[in-house]
């Protein structure tokens, strides 16, 4: 049945949303620091987890940003066929981005041109997907990307023959060569399939999903599995000290592909992994 | 206390408790930087920083640089200073500063040399350096400190005094100076 939506409550949730996710650390993301508190048999090490979980503690309390760097506002749409917006969807969004930012408190890191480099000072505009889904709801789901770690994210195409050994021997050297710049322990999204841009998409969906879960797919969880095993032999560590844990995470998401290709990319995210959903 | 007891009761208290053990056998440096204090200094050493730096990250470098290269008087005094690469979030009212971690200092490395020659002795920020830096950061004796990543709400805490003293057009890029009270850092290169 046609449900008719104003787009003043879809600014609304964007703007609440963006507020939520920069200074409220995801539960799933804080419990996983906990945990490898435990892990972490250097002092350095703890240490570090110990100020990062604290860090978390005082950006919810004084209603601070986790990370000075709020990121570029991303957000990620699927609207039901049957639901009609009032007013324009696209704007509200990039209201709601602008009005968190400004009531937020929050850092305008987006410019103008990627060569003239203006500040928009708004930390507009937004990056938006959508998608179209059955029913008459409309789930939006937000990340502020910082660019510590999207800075050193990667695709790589592979050959169809190509074994899986490879791919994580890329995913792990990705993680490798990142060293301590994406603030680990990082959560690493994996995009597997489909085209170029698909996969990347796909690696920065990824890390929607709760820590801790792992790909229903038993071949793909294996993967995941084993990736977070060797990530972590690199010791790299919290904040790049040398430790136990140099990722919370592996999450992959798949996607048909090509006969002729096998796109790979990597989307490291930082561990002030900020997102938020909710469902109109 | 006896560092065994400590361990152990480190490994015992709940956080912050444990926290403050661990701070309390941090060596606390004084800034400005000195080529003496330096010295004392060991790579993986943790440290807690009281004094003034200078923010910048990397906007400000290339309009320092862009700057010295053109033979140019620069709007700061770079001499025995430490720069800290960071970009604030806007301070709430009531609060010093905004959150205010490290940025990825090796954005910062195709400057870095000629920033040192003029007089750069310190930097705080985050995530390894080039070859070529590490050895200009050496061969100047001055001193690179890592700090904790994504912990900008827990050290803008460490921040008591910020005001912007140069390139106000760059907003969160310009650069301010900051009065910081035990700041952690551990010593990277030296």
């Amino acid at each position: 049945m046609t449900r008719i939506v104003d787009s003043k409550l879809i600014q609304d949730a964007v703007k609440d949303l963006f507020i939520k996710a920069n200074t409220s650390l995801r539960p799933d993301i804080l419990s996983g620091l906990k945990l490898a508190r435990k892990k972490e048999t250097s002092e350095k090490a703890r240490y570090c987890l110990s100020v990062i979980i604290k860090n978390a503690s005082i950006a919810k309390k004084k209603m601070l940003a986790i990370c000075q760097d709020t990121g570029m506002a991303v957000v990620y749409l699927k609207v039901g066929q049957s639901l009609v917006v009032k007013g324009n969807l696209k704007n509200s969004v990039a209201k709601g981005v602008a009005l968190a930012y400004k009531e937020g408190y929050f850092r305008s890191s987006v410019v103008n041109d990627p060569l003239i480099r203006k500040n928009t000072n708004t930390n507009l505009p937004p990056i938006i997907y959508t998608d179209i889904v059955s029913g008459n709801k409309i789930n939006i789901k937000v990340v502020a990307k910082g660019f510590g770690c999207e800075n050193v994210s990667k695709i790589r195409m592979f050959k169809p023959t190509d074994p899986v050994s490879s791919i994580e021997e890329f995913i792990v050297d990705t993680v490798k060569e990142a060293g301590s710049r994406p603030c680990p322990p990082v959560y690493i999204g994996i995009g597997m399939g489909g085209t170029l841009d698909k996969a990347v998409s796909l690696s920065k969906e990824a890390i929607f999903r709760p820590l801790g879960r792992s790909n229903e797919y038993k071949h793909i969880a294996q993967l995941e599995k084993s990736v977070l095993k060797k990530v972590n032999n690199l010791k790299i560590g919290p904040a790049g000290v040398r430790g136990n844990t140099t990722a919370l995470g592996v999450s992959v998401l798949t996607y048909p592909t090509h006969i002729a290709g096998l796109p790979v990319a990597v989307n490291i995210s930082c561990h002030a992994t900020r997102s938020a959903e909710a469902t109109i | 206390m006896l560092p065994a007891l400590r361990k152990q009761l480190y490994n015992i208290l709940p956080f912050p408790f444990a926290e403050r053990e661990k701070v309390s056998v941090m060596k606390k440096i004084i800034l400005p930087l000195t080529k003496n204090i330096i010295k004392t200094l060991k790579q993986g050493e943790m440290v807690l920083l009281s004094g003034t730096v200078l923010t910048a990250r990397d906007a400000a470098h290339k309009r320092l640089a862009d700057t010295l290269k053109s033979g140019k008087k620069i709007p700061v005094l770079l001499k025995g200073e430490t720069i800290y690469y960071t970009g604030p979030t806007p301070a709430r009212i009531g609060r010093v500063i905004g959150s205010c971690g490290p940025t990825t200092s090796s954005r910062m490395d195709p400057f870095t040399l000629l920033l040192l020659k003029y007089g750069l002795i310190g930097m705080v920020g985050k995530g390894e350096r080039s070859e070529e830096v590490n050895l200009a950061i050496k061969k100047h004796g001055a001193v690179y400190f890592v700090t904790i990543g994504g912990a900008g709400a827990y050290l803008s805490e460490k921040v008591k005094s910020a005001e912007v003293i140069a390139y106000k057009d760059l907003g969160p890029e310009a650069i301010y100076r900051l009065t910081v009270e035990n700041f952690p850092a551990i010593v990277g290169v030296l």
